[in-house]
């Protein structure tokens, strides 16, 4: 079977964009917080200045309240950094619950549009798997957006990974059942291209409502 | 009398301190943070200005400022938006709302932007009543 190399090219770029989209949201509304908050401070001194007393726990609440916000800031730049890396090389070990982790947190957004709550069980062996980073991020988010779709606004996907031999099985479980409708064709051209380049398997199983995403520990060249 | 504004967004930090400088500048502000409760608010209170934000879970702004215009066409509504891109906001601009301002925004900027949106609102309602009471004096045979 030849590789539709088109369809992962054209989903890597995807899904590139619609991350930095959502990162450069999120700092826009972190930097609209920052804004306010200094801005405040600004009328507060202001009518300091035209006799009003000012109070300096009032301050010291609003300089707690930027530095929060700056450190919200510094956690979603520092994803946006391990994300941008990981184009870096194309074959690489890589730690899976730090990739689970990266994805999810770079989902949270869309979870949050969506009603959904996005879960990583506890993973409590390391498991290290030689693969793609990027390709393996982006299949991991294509299952990801599916099941948030298919689980439904108010509903929980938890996401887990477990070695099996030579192989690890990342599931994406819906607890509470599937509610979403069934328009979109899963797996589609894009997922089957990502999964053959991974030299992986995509199964999804609307009984117990449960994607699986199987990956060899290995990937040869 | 002050103008009376919601303010809605699902970043909360943002909202009640926002709603707290505007509030300094003498308007009358209610807060919501969602497109439901902004909904529900609109319908049962009379606001003059809502500052709606284009992207919250559920309801999103544009859905909103739909419903919103549906109910009370008069209320003026200025999108709020954090994507550098301006197409979420032209649209919202075609369905009705008066204008949008980027975040972050300039307090001084959308202040007065909230004074003139509040300001055609108000022309918008004196020609209504001016035809109304055209009509009646019509029908009076005055």
């Amino acid at each position: 079977m030849t590789i539709d190399l088109n369809a992962a090219f054209e989903s890597g770029l995807q899904y590139f964009g619609k991350m930095t989209a959502s990162i450069s949201h999120e700092i826009k509304n972190v930097l609209a917080i920052i804004n306010e908050n200094a801005g405040l401070m600004e009328d507060l001194v202001l009518m300091a200045n035209k006799g009003r007393p000012l109070e300096p726990e009032r301050l010291t609440t609003l300089a707690g309240k930027i530095i929060s916000q700056i450190q919200r800031a510094d956690g979603i730049i520092l994803n946006m950094n391990t994300f941008a890396h990981s184009v870096d090389e194309f074959q690489k070990r890589i730690d899976i619950t730090e990739t689970l982790t990266l994805v999810v947190s770079l989902s949270n957004r869309f979870a949050s549009m969506r009603g959904v709550a996005v879960e990583l069980a506890p993973i409590h062996n390391p498991i290290r798997i030689n693969t793609n980073q990027f390709l393996l991020e982006n299949i991991v988010w294509l299952c990801l957006d599916y099941a948030m779709d298919e689980a439904g606004h108010g509903k929980r996907v938890v996401l887990n990974a477990e070695k099996v031999d030579n192989a690890i099985a990342i599931r994406f479980a819906m607890p509470e059942g599937v509610t979403g409708d069934f328009s979109r064709i899963f797996p589609g051209k894009r997922e089957e291209a990502l999964v053959e380049i991974l030299a992986g398997d995509l199964s999804t199983h609307r009984d117990r409502g449960e994607i699986v995403l199987t990956l060899p520990t290995e990937i040869k060249n | 009398m002050k103008t009376r504004i919601l303010l809605v967004d699902d970043e909360e930090d943002f909202v009640q301190v926002l709603s707290e400088r505007l509030k300094i500048r003498d308007y009358n502000v209610d807060t919501s943070f969602s497109g439901e409760d902004a909904l529900a608010k609109v319908k049962n209170h009379d606001f003059d200005v809502v500052i709606l934000d284009v992207a919250m879970p559920g309801m999103n702004g544009i859905t909103a400022l739909r419903e919103i215009k549906a109910v009370k066409p008069l209320t003026e509504v200025i999108m709020l938006t954090g994507k550098a891109t301006v197409d979420t906001a032209i649209e919202g601009m075609k369905l009705g709302a008066y204008d949008y301002v980027l975040k972050p925004c300039d307090t001084e900027k959308l202040s007065a932007d909230i004074n003139k949106a509040h300001q055609r609102k108000t022309e918008h309602e004196d020609r209504i009543r001016e035809a109304k009471v055209r009509d009646i004096l019509v029908s009076r045979g005055v």
